[in-house]
């Protein structure tokens, strides 16, 4: 009993200790966004110092923040809504009536992953140019519903497969047809599974920078083009940077507190339980 | 109680689609894009004025330099109807005019004062005589060093170093337990970083880039000195992890007391002074950039310029910001409302005569000196048929520099040889203009 106790003592340092190094960087943005331009970049780094709120004061004078976080939110939502609306008939077909091809398929969805954004950056400029798609924000929802695509298929094709089949084939002998049994007896079984890639879409999207850097100005921009507008080639900028960044993050941190137990839920127990 | 928070969920959805639908009333707009650079913050700061007096709504995208250039070369290459006005250097704007990418500003009108601005400096932005760009600042290079740490030391820094004093003071103020090191140099790789550097250093060698058959010459002795000589005195006497330290990183050593010297861009030289912003303000001076070889000047002259690109639809509107932006004018402004060494320095002669200016700013005259010293065609002692200063103006120059910054960064790592670091550069300098001549 007393092993087992003890192991778990060393266990909870350890936990402890990799959760503290995977959120130094966050705490680390944090105490910055507090501190004077100089005092940001000291050497040694300065653990206590007089906390300023400068910093963001600056931040909000110089840009609209609202503005780029009203684009965020739509961008992710609606990215997410439209992703969800292509991957769950995908992911129904591919779940429980798969062919020989299926697994190519599937795999060739989650290669497009793999390809470096910037190769495809001047054909999709062009297109998006002569479609009027170029700072707006449906051509973004477009673009990022795209590019989380192949995520969102994998993850509700393997919630899909959980379901046993049978439950599907009853709805039919009770004369249920496929958009019925869709709607009304797999997505209800799967909310747990949709709902957990529902929001790790909304997280991908609201942190994608390289679309919304390069096909927005003014009109689309979101808050990753807001936060790297603060990074510079001349002068301090480290300590204004930070009360971006923090700024930008602030939302989607609150956002993945409240749903964590949701998202954890999903993501562990598998999509029926 | 579930009734209480349905309706706090109706309430709050409603409230978000009304912000997400709200957009205010339009007026004309004009795009500006430009660099996070403290003189380019001030402009933005001020712009609500060109907005009263002209009725125009400015938009501002302000980037990174290097998102900035990616972003801006793909636009107007693609030829896509996104920004007004755009914030270019002096390397593009020749390039960029040449192609037609640009609308020319030679119709500012009379009251702009054409020949207010430095010869160097509108050279710079021009293309066979048509200015592409207005200058909205400009910069050349010299040193800074620390006169209390020379006189503890009793040395005397003269009016131009040579780099072989620079070695030697160097070494006797290299103080590495007290965190203060001999000297600072540009060692981040990029064509803009170590390059731009390297660049003046190699011309003070008596090297140059390329002949005048655009071939490569990185594999001649200037450049094994020039090189050799930079690689020694900044491992032996600069800061530790010198590779990763670009223009802002040794601006922000040098302001909090870590380098006895640093030889960069004029432009750090308000900043410096600035008591809220460094250290060192009261303890700083200024020398000309170090020569070598060769004595005419640094070659270094790099200006920040306004210009339209061709697919604007309102070239007339953004004509009017740009003169406003780069006047006279303006400049007086900012140095009334935020302080003298604010302004933005090195692009016209008459701020170099404002006596408000060269009190607060004693390193004017010199500022002025090394960008006049500054000729495009004179790199080095040889005469080129194009733009050679810290970067070539040649459109390949992008990707040389920065596969020779890479070659020279390793170098100063210790991960090559210097031979080595330089006969790669020279192979890929060839392989880049391979079938290339001059127009």
């Amino acid at each position: 009993m007393r092993r087992i106790g003890q192991v778990r003592w060393e266990l909870a340092i350890v936990v402890w200790a990799v959760a503290l190094g995977m959120f130094f960087p966050i705490l680390w943005m944090l105490l910055c966004s507090f501190k004077t331009e100089i005092a940001a970049v000291a050497t040694p780094p300065a653990l206590f110092f007089h906390p300023t709120l400068e910093n963001y004061h600056a931040v909000l004078e110089r840009a609209d923040y609202l503005a780029f976080a009203r684009n965020s939110v739509l961008v992710s939502l609606g990215s997410t809504l439209l992703a969800l609306a292509l991957a769950i008939p995908a992911a129904y077909s591919m779940a429980f009536f798969p062919t020989r091809r299926t697994r190519d398929i599937l795999l060739w969805m989650l290669s497009t992953r793999m390809l470096p954004a910037v190769g495809v950056l001047v054909p999709i400029y062009l297109l998006w140019r002569d479609l009027g798609l170029l700072d707006t924000v449906f051509g973004l929802i477009l673009i990022d519903s795209i590019s989380v695509l192949p995520i969102v298929v994998w993850m509700l094709f393997s919630f899909f497969r959980e379901v046993p089949a049978v439950i599907l084939e009853a709805s039919r002998m009770d004369g249920a047809t496929q958009i019925e049994e869709l709607v009304h007896v797999l997505l209800p079984l799967c909310t747990p599974g949709i709902a957990a890639t529902a929001l790790l879409s909304i997280i991908l999207c609201w942190n994608e920078a390289f679309w919304s850097l390069n096909l927005t100005t003014v009109k689309a921009a979101t808050l990753t083009t807001f936060t790297a507008s603060f990074s510079s080639p001349e002068g301090l900028f480290w300590a204004k940077l930070s009360a971006a960044s923090t700024l930008s993050i602030a939302p989607i941190l609150i956002f993945g507190w409240m749903s964590q137990r949701q998202m954890v839920r999903g993501l562990s127990f598998g999509a029926v339980k | 109680m579930s009734r209480i928070w349905k309706a706090i969920g109706l309430l709050a959805g409603v409230v978000l689609l009304a912000w997400i639908l709200y957009h205010p009333g339009r007026r004309p707009e004009l795009t500006v894009a430009t660099v996070n650079n403290a003189d380019m913050i001030l402009m933005q700061q001020l712009s609500s004025e060109f907005e009263k007096q002209s009725g125009v709504k400015l938009n501002w995208v302000v980037l990174g330099e290097n998102i900035l250039r990616q972003r801006l070369t793909i636009d107007i290459s693609t030829g896509s109807n996104t920004f007004d006005v755009i914030t270019i250097g002096s390397y593009e704007a020749p390039l960029w005019g040449e192609r037609g990418w640009l609308v020319p500003l030679d119709d500012l009108g009379a009251d702009y004062g054409y020949d207010d601005i430095f010869d160097v400096v509108r050279q710079g932005l021009s293309y066979r005589g048509r200015m592409y760009a207005a200058p909205f600042y400009g910069e050349s290079a010299f040193t800074y060093y620390r006169k209390d740490l020379f006189r503890k030391a009793g040395l005397e820094m003269p009016v131009q170093p040579s780099y072989e004093q620079i070695r030697q003071f160097a070494q006797k103020l290299h103080d590495p337990e007290h965190n203060v090191y001999g000297i600072c140099l540009r060692g981040e790789p990029g064509w803009g970083q170590n390059i731009a550097y390297i660049s003046t250093l190699v011309h003070a060698f008596g090297g140059r880039w390329m002949d005048s058959d655009l071939k490569p010459q990185l594999n001649s002795r200037a450049w094994a000195e020039a090189v050799g000589f930079y690689v020694d005195l900044l491992s032996k006497y600069g800061p530790p992890g010198a590779i990763t330290d670009g223009y802002n990183e040794n601006r922000a050593l040098f302001a909090n007391g870590n380098c006895a010297m640093w030889v960069d861009a004029t432009s750090a030289a308000g900043y410096l002074l600035d008591p809220s912003q460094s250290r060192v303000a009261t303890t700083t001076d200024f020398a000309k950039a170090p020569i070598a070889n060769v004595s005419n000047g640094p070659g270094w002259v790099w200006s920040w310029g306004l210009a339209i690109p061709a697919s604007s639809k309102r070239a007339d509107i953004a004509k009017q910001f740009i003169k406003w932006a780069t006047s006279r004018q303006y400049i007086a402004t900012v140095g009334e409302r935020f302080g003298w060494l604010r302004i933005p320095p090195g692009s016209r002669k008459s701020t170099y005569e404002i006596p408000a200016y060269l009190q607060a700013a004693p390193f004017a005259p010199l500022v002025r000196e090394a960008i006049l010293s500054a000729d495009y065609t004179k790199g080095s002692r040889s005469l080129v048929p194009f733009v050679e200063v810290q970067y070539v103006g040649i459109p390949e120059f992008q990707a040389i520099g920065a596969e020779v910054g890479q070659e020279i960064s390793a170098a100063l790592a210790g991960r090559a040889t210097v031979q080595q670091a330089l006969a790669l550069s020279q192979a890929e300098a060839e392989r880049s203009l391979k079938g290339r001549s001059v127009q």
